[in-house]
C-alpha cells in the first residue's frame, strides 16, 4: 500500500511531464497545464497524506527498495524510498509550493510559446526532487541531485534565443558540476570505507570507519569522516550556492520567474541544506568538517546579503537575498542545529517563493521592466501584490510574529550556543546580515510599491493588478508565510518532531539550550521582542525607510562615502570577473596549448608525420645510390670485394 | 552441437553483402533494401545470444570448433561470454542504424557502400566471437580493410592522409600482436586463447607480450599518445563510418586488454599497471581540455570518445593497485564492469553524437560549429535529441554514460583517491566542451540563412535517433540485465588476474 502511495507521488508528475513534453501539440496548451497540474496535485495530496499519517502514528517510517538497478562486484545498487518525518515535510513542501508554482504560470506564461514545454519541464523538474528527497540511498540522491540540475539548466536556458540566458545556464550547469565532482569523490570514499550505498547500512556502520584516516596527501592523514563530510559539503556548497560556488545562481535569474521561485528559492536550492541535515549522523562524527560548513555558511549569509544592497533588477536582489538565507540555513547546520535549518528551510521556501512570485507579478505589470529604479508608487495600482509581499518581505527580515522570525531566531541563538570553532564569526556574521537583510529587503520594497512612480507614461497607463491565477498562489503563500512559525516552531525544533531521522551528539546539542528560555511560540515572542535581532531589523528597516522614501537626497551622500565599497560590492567582489576573465580563458588556453603543442607539434608533427618523414629521406638517400650508371654499380662491386676479402684475411 | 549461432552473425552479413554488391548500383534502391534485410535479420539472429544465455558460468558458450589449418593447429573455434557477447550485440544493433542513417544519404556507389558495412559487420563478430588467435588476428586485420574503403572512397576532402594514417598506426601496433601470439604459439602449441591463460610465462616473456598487446590495443582504443589517428579519421569518414569507428571498432582495442593482455600476463600486467592507469588518466584530463577548444564538431566528438575510452582502461586496470592498497580485490570487479559497461554505452550515446552532427552535415555541409547557431529554433525534435545525447555524454544518471562513469569512479577511490579525483574532473570537463557546443550549435538566436532554411528531421532520422535514445535511457535506469550477463565472466577475470604464472 505505502509503497504503491510513494510510487504514485514520484510517477504522476513524471507522467504528466512525458505526456506534456512528447505530445504537447495533441494535447494543446489548456491540456498540459491541466494534466500537470493534477498531476502535481494528486503528489500534493498524497504527501500531505503520508505526513500526516506519519504524525498522527497511522503509518510506520517506510525504508525499501522499488527495483535493484544493478549489481556490481557484489555491492547491490537500488532505487528506493526513505519515507520518515523529514522527507515527508519536505515532499510536502516540495509539492506545495510546485503546485503554486504550476498554477501562477497559467496567468505568467500565457503568451509564451514554449507553454507546454514549460509545464513539461516543471512538472519533470518535480519529478526529480522528489526523487532526491525521498532517495534511501546515495545512488538516487546522486540522481535526483543531478536531474534537477539538468532541469534547472533546461529552465534557465528556457528562452534559448537569449545570449545571456544560454550564457547563465551553461555556467549553472559546470559551477553546479565543479559541486557534483566533490559530491561524487564523497560518495566513492563512502563505498569505499562501508562499502554500501544504502544509508542505513551506511549510517549504522560510520561510528566504526569514521576514525580511520585516509592518507589523502603522503604523511597527512585524514580522518575519515571529515574527508566525507567535507566532500560531500562540497556538493552542497555548489547546488545550495555556497561561496565560492554561488556564482551561478544570481544568473540564473535569466530564466523566467516562476521557475526562480519554485527552483532557485523554494526547492532546488535547498537540497544542499536537505542533504547535509539527511548525513547529520555522518556529520555530527565530524567538528572540522561542521566548522567547514559553520564558516561558509556564515559568508555566505553576510557577504551575500551586502550584494543584495546594489542590485537593481528586482529578481536579482532576491536571488541574493536568497543567497543570504542559504546561507543561515547552512549556519544552522553546521552549529548541528538541523531541525532550526530544515525549519528555515520550510519557512524561507513559503515566503521566498512569495517574494519571487509577486516580484513576477510586478513584472508582468510593468511589461517586462526589472529594473527597480524604473517602478515606485505600485501600490496603488495592484493591492493584492502589495500586501502580499509586505507580508513576505516581513517574513524575510524576521519581524516578530512571522514565520521567518522563529526560523532565523532559532538560528541566531543555536549559533550564540554553539562552541565549535567558527562560531564566534559565524555569530557575528548572521546578526549583522540581520540589518542587511532588512535593509535590502525594504529598499526594494519601497523602490517598487511606494515613492514617486517613474514608470514611463506608456506603462503607466497600463498598470493593473494580475489576473486570479497569479494572485491566488499569492495569497495562499501569504497564509504560512504567516502562520507556519507559529504553528509548527516548537513541535519541529523542541519536542522531537524528526525523531531518529535527524542525530545530533550531545556535546552538539545546542537547541536544548535555546529552549532554555522556553520553547512555545509565545515564548518565543517574548524573548525575541528584547533580543538584539529584533532591534537590528528595526534599524535596517528605519534605515530603508529614511534613505529611500523620507529623505532619498540623503543617498548621494552616503554613497559616496562608501564609494570604494560599493564598487566592490557593484563587481561582486570579483567573482565573475576571476570566473570569466581567468579561470575560463586559462581552461581554453590550456586546451589549446595542449592541442597545438602536444598533439600537433609534438605527437603529430615530430612523431608521427615526423617518422614518414623520415621514410621519406632515407628513401631519398638510397635513391641517390641507383644511379642507373653500370660503371657507378660495378665500382661499388670492386669497392665491395675488396672489403670482403680484406675482412676475411684480417679475420684469418 | 548448438545451431551454429556464431557462424550465422559471421557470415550472414559478410555474404549478404556480397549480395548487396552483386545487386549493384544501377538498381540501388533493391540493394538498400536487401541491405536493410541482412542487417535487420542478422540483429534478430543474435537476440537468442542474449536471450539464451546462461547468466551462471563464465564458460564460453555457443561454442562451434573445427580444424581449420591443421599443420599449424589453427582451429575455426568460436564463442562467446559475458564480454564479448554484448559487444555482438552492439555490433548488430548498431549496424541497422548505420544502414537506415545512410539510406538516402549515400549517392555515389550506395550497393558497395552497404556491401562495405555488411562485411565489416561480420568481421567484427567474428573478431568478438573468435577463441582462436590466429582466427582472431585474420579479423582484426581483416577488418581494416573495409573501414579503409569506407574512409578512402567515401571520405571528405583530405581522406586520403586520413585512411594512410588511420591503416598504417593500426597496422604497425598489431603486427606486434602478431608476433606475440606466434610466440605463444610456439610455447603452448596451441592458438587457442584460454590456453594461452594457463601457459606458465617468464617475467621478461610477460613484458615484451605485454608490451606488445599494449601496442596493439592502444592505438585501437586509442589511448594517449597514439590517438592522432582517431580525430583526422573521423573528420575524413562518412557519418555511417564515424558511427562505427565509434562504437564497435574502438571497442576491439579494451576487449583486446580483457581478451589478452590481462590474462595472458598478469604479473606484467601487475607491474606496469602505472603505465595504464597514467595514460588513461592523461586521456581524460589532458583530452578533456583539448576537447574543449574544438571547433569542428566532430573533432569535438572525437576527442570526447578519447576522454570516454580513458575510463574504459582506467576501469580494467585499477584492480592491482587496489590490491596492492588495500590487499583485497574488493571493488576491482566495479572496476571492470565499468569499463565494460563503458564501452557498450560509449557504442550508443558517442554514435548517436555522430549520427546528430551527421543530420546537420548532409543539410548544410559543414561541420564547424560556427556554422551553426539557433538550430533549435528551425529544428526543435532534433534539438531535443541532441541535447539528450549531450546529457548522456556529459554521463548524466538515468542515462547509459553515467553507469560506466560511476562504476569505474567508485572503484577507483579504493585504488587511490587521487585515480577518482582526476577521473571525476570528467564531470566538469565533459560537462564543459559537450554543453558548450550545444550551446553555440542548438541555441540562440538562428544564426545565418542556412540555419534559418533547416527542416527537422524526418521519420528516418527520428527513428535512428529515437531507437537510441530509448536504449540510452534503458540502460541508464535499469543496467542490472547488463551487469548480471557480465558478473561470472569478470569474476573468472579477476581469478586469471592475480594468479601468478611466474
Amino acid at each position: 500500500m505505502m509503497e504503491q502511495v510513494l510510487l504514485a507521488i514520484v510517477l504522476s508528475p513524471l507522467a504528466a511531464a512525458v505526456i506534456a513534453g512528447l505530445f504537447g501539440r495533441v494535447i494543446g496548451r489548456a491540456g498540459a497545464h491541466w494534466i500537470t497540474i493534477l498531476g502535481v496535485g494528486a503528489s500534493f495530496l498524497l504527501s500531505a497524506w503520508v505526513l500526516a499519517g506519519l504524525l498522527g502514528g497511522r503509518l510506520e517510517p517506510y525504508d525499501g527498495a522499488v527495483y535493484t538497478w544493478g549489481i556490481s562486484d557484489g555491492v547491490r545498487m537500488e532505487v528506493g524510498f526513505l519515507i520518515d518525518r523529514l522527507s515527508a515535510l519536505m515532499m510536502t513542501v516540495v509539492t506545495f509550493v510546485s503546485l503554486m508554482v504550476h498554477v501562477y504560470t497559467v496567468g505568467y506564461m500565457r503568451e509564451d510559446p514554449g507553454y507546454q514545454r514549460f509545464f513539461s519541464y516543471i512538472s519533470l523538474f518535480t519529478f526529480a526532487m522528489l526523487m532526491l528527497v525521498m532517495a534511501n540511498n546515495f545512488l538516487q540522491l546522486f540522481f535526483g541531485w543531478e536531474a534537477v540540475g539538468v532541469v534547472s539548466y533546461l529552465l534557465i536556458g528556457f528562452w534559448f534565443k537569449r545570449p545571456t540566458a544560454i550564457h547563465a545556464n551553461l555556467k549553472a550547469f559546470v559551477v553546479n558540476r565543479v559541486g557534483d565532482f566533490g559530491f561524487l569523490l564523497g560518495i566513492a570514499a563512502i563505498l569505499s570505507l562501508a562499502g554500501s550505498l544504502d544509508y542505513a547500512e551506511v549510517f549504522a556502520s560510520a561510528p566504526s570507519w569514521s576514525r580511520q584516516t585516509v592518507e589523502v596527501l603522503a604523511g597527512r592523514p585524514w580522518d575519515a569522516a571529515t574527508l566525507v563530510c567535507v566532500l560531500l559539503f562540497v556538493g552542497a556548497m555548489g547546488k545550495s550556492a555556497q561561496v565560492p560556488l554561488h556564482v551561478w545562481l544570481p544568473d540564473s535569474m535569466e530564466g523566467p520567474t516562476p521557475i526562480s521561485a519554485l527552483i532557485h528559492a523554494a526547492t532546488m536550492v535547498t537540497a544542499g541544506v536537505f542533504m547535509v541535515a539527511r548525513m547529520s549522523p555522518l556529520f555530527e562524527l565530524s567538528t572540522t568538517a561542521l566548522s567547514v560548513v559553520l564558516v561558509i555558511g556564515a559568508t555566505t549569509a553576510f557577504f551575500m546579503g551586502l550584494l543584495g544592497l546594489v542590485q537593481n533588477d528586482i529578481k536579482r536582489v532576491v536571488a541574493y537575498s536568497t543567497l543570504s538565507q542559504l546561507g543561515y540555513m547552512m549556519v544552522a547546520l553546521g552549529a548541528s542545529a538541523y531541525a532550526a535549518g530544515i525549519f528555515h528551510l520550510g519557512t524561507h521556501a513559503f515566503f521566498k517563493a512569495l517574494l519571487f512570485l509577486a516580484a513576477g507579478s510586478v513584472i508582468i505589470a510593468m511589461h517586462h521592466e526589472q529594473d527597480i529604479r524604473k517602478m515606485g508608487g505600485l501600490r496603488r495600482y495592484m493591492p493584492v501584490t502589495y500586501w502580499t509581499a509586505l507580508i513576505g518581505s516581513l517574513a524575510l527580515i524576521g519581524f516578530p510574529g512571522f514565520s521567518g522570525f522563529f526560523s532565523k531566531d532559532a538560528i541566531i541563538e543555536a549559533v550564540h550556543a554553539s562552541a565549535i570553532p567558527g562560531a564566534r564569526y559565524a555569530y557575528l556574521c548572521v546578526l549583522l546580515g540581520v540589518f542587511v537583510t532588512a535593509l535590502y529587503t525594504f529598499r526594494m520594497f519601497f523602490m517598487v510599491f511606494h515613492g514617486k512612480e517613474r514608470m514611463d507614461e506608456h506603462t503607466r497607463s497600463h498598470l493593473k493588478e494580475s489576473p486570479w491565477v497569479v494572485t491566488l498562489p499569492l495569497v495562499l503563500l501569504a497564509i504560512p508565510s504567516v502562520v507556519a512559525g507559529w504553528m509548527t516552531e516548537q513541535a519541529l525544533l523542541f519536542d522531537g518532531y524528526f525523531g531518529s531521522s535527524i542525530h545530533v551528539s550531545e556535546s552538539h546539542d545546542v537547541l536544548s539550550t535555546v529552549g532554555e528560555h522556553g520553547t512555545a511560540p509565545s515564548a518565543f515572542l517574548v524573548h525575541g521582542l528584547s533580543g538584539y535581532p529584533f532591534f537590528i531589523a528595526m534599524a535596517g528597516l528605519a534605515t530603508a525607510w529614511l534613505l529611500y522614501l523620507r529623505r532619498p537626497d540623503m543617498l548621494p551622500q552616503a554613497t559616496a562615502r562608501l564609494r570604494g565599497i560599493i564598487r566592490l560590492l557593484a563587481n561582486k567582489y570579483y567573482f565573475d570577473d576571476l570566473n570569466e576573465k581567468v579561470i575560463a580563458p586559462g581552461a581554453r588556453g590550456l586546451g589549446k596549448g595542449l592541442w597545438k603543442l602536444g598533439d600537433e607539434i609534438l605527437i603529430d608533427g615530430l612523431v608521427v608525420n615526423g617518422s614518414a618523414r623520415m621514410v621519406g629521406w632515407l628513401a631519398g638517400v638510397v635513391r641517390q645510390v641507383q644511379t642507373g650508371y653500370l660503371y657507378h654499380y660495378a665500382f661499388a662491386m670492386i669497392i665491395g670485394l675488396a672489403l670482403m676479402l680484406g675482412w676475411l684475411l684480417m679475420k684469418g | 552441437m548448438e545451431l551454429s549461432l556464431l557462424s550465422t552473425l559471421i557470415w550472414l552479413p559478410v555474404f549478404g553483402g556480397l549480395a548487396v554488391l552483386a545487386v549493384g548500383d544501377r538498381r540501388a534502391a533493391l540493394s538498400r533494401w536487401v541491405a536493410l534485410g541482412v542487417s535487420v535479420v542478422t540483429f534478430v539472429a543474435s537476440v537468442p545470444l542474449f536471450a539464451g544465455f546462461d547468466r551462471t558460468t563464465a564458460a564460453m558458450q555457443f561454442v562451434e570448433r573445427h580444424p581449420w589449418i591443421e599443420r599449424f593447429r589453427i582451429e575455426y573455434y568460436l564463442g562467446v561470454d559475458g564480454i564479448s557477447m554484448p559487444l555482438i550485440l552492439l555490433t548488430t544493433f548498431v549496424t541497422v542504424l548505420v544502414v537506415i542513417a545512410g539510406w538516402k544519404v549515400i549517392r555515389e556507389r550506395p550497393s558497395q557502400y552497404f556491401a562495405a558495412f555488411l562485411v565489416m559487420e561480420g568481421l567484427m563478430n567474428g573478431v568478438f566471437a573468435s577463441l582462436d588467435a590466429m582466427l582472431f588476428y585474420v579479423f582484426w586485420e581483416a577488418m581494416l580493410i573495409p573501414m579503409f574503403i569506407i574512409i578512402g572512397v567515401w571520405g571528405g576532402p583530405r581522406r586520403i592522409y586520413a585512411t594512410l594514417k588511420f591503416f598504417l598506426y593500426t597496422f604497425l601496433g598489431s603486427v606486434l600482436m602478431l608476433v606475440a601470439l606466434i610466440y605463444l604459439y610456439m610455447g603452448s602449441g596451441s592458438y587457442a586463447i584460454q590456453d594461452f591463460y594457463t601457459f606458465p610465462l617468464g617475467m621478461r616473456e610477460q613484458v615484451l607480450i605485454f608490451i606488445a598487446f599494449l601496442t596493439a590495443f592502444a592505438v585501437k582504443v586509442p589511448m594517449w599518445p597514439v590517438h592522432t589517428w582517431l580525430p583526422d579519421a573521423h573528420v575524413e569518414a562518412p557519418t555511417g563510418g564515424s558511427v562505427i569507428l565509434a562504437a564497435i571498432m574502438l571497442k576491439m582495442g579494451g576487449y583486446g586488454f580483457v581478451r589478452f593482455s590481462l590474462p595472458i600476463t598478469p604479473d606484467a600486467s601487475m607491474s606496469l599497471d602505472w603505465l595504464v592507469l597514467v595514460l588513461s588518466l592523461i586521456a581524460v584530463v589532458y583530452i578533456g581540455f583539448v576537447a574543449l577548444v574544438q571547433s569542428d564538431m566532430k573533432k569535438l566528438i572525437a576527442y570526447s570518445s578519447i576522454a570516454h575510452m580513458g575510463f574504459v582502461t582506467l576501469g580494467f586496470f585499477l584492480g592491482f593497485s587496489i590490491l596492492r592498497r588495500t590487499g583485497g580485490l574488493e571493488g576491482a570487479g566495479m572496476g571492470l564492469e565499468g569499463g565494460m559497461v563503458q564501452m557498450i554505452s560509449h557504442g550508443l550515446v558517442s554514435g548517436a553524437l555522430f549520427l546528430c552532427v551527421g543530420v546537420l552535415y548532409d543539410r548544410l555541409h559543414s561541420r564547424d560549429i560556427a556554422a551553426y547557431g539557433g538550430v533549435a529554433n528551425t529544428m526543435p525534435r532534433f534539438a531535443a535529441l541532441m541535447v539528450f545525447f549531450a546529457m548522456a555524454n556529459a554521463g548524466l544518471p538515468g542515462t547509459s554514460g553515467f553507469v560506466g562513469e560511476f562504476l569505474v569512479i567508485l572503484a577507483s577511490f579504493r585504488a587511490n583517491p587521487w585515480f577518482a579525483f582526476l577521473a571525476a574532473t570528467t564531470l566538469v570537463l565533459g560537462a564543459a566542451y559537450t554543453l558548450w557546443m550545444v550551446k553555440r550549435v542548438v541555441f540562440g538566436e538562428v544564426a545565418n540563412d542556412g540555419v534559418a532554411g533547416l527542416t527537422d528531421i524526418d521519420a528516418r532520422e527520428g527513428l535512428v535517433l529515437g531507437v537510441l535514445a530509448v536504449a540510452v535511457l534503458v540502460l541508464g535506469v535499469w543496467p542490472a540485465p547488463l551487469l548480471e550477463v557480465m558478473g561470472p565472466t569478470i569474476e573468472n577475470l579477476l581469478d586469471l588476474m592475480v594468479r601468478s604464472k611466474l
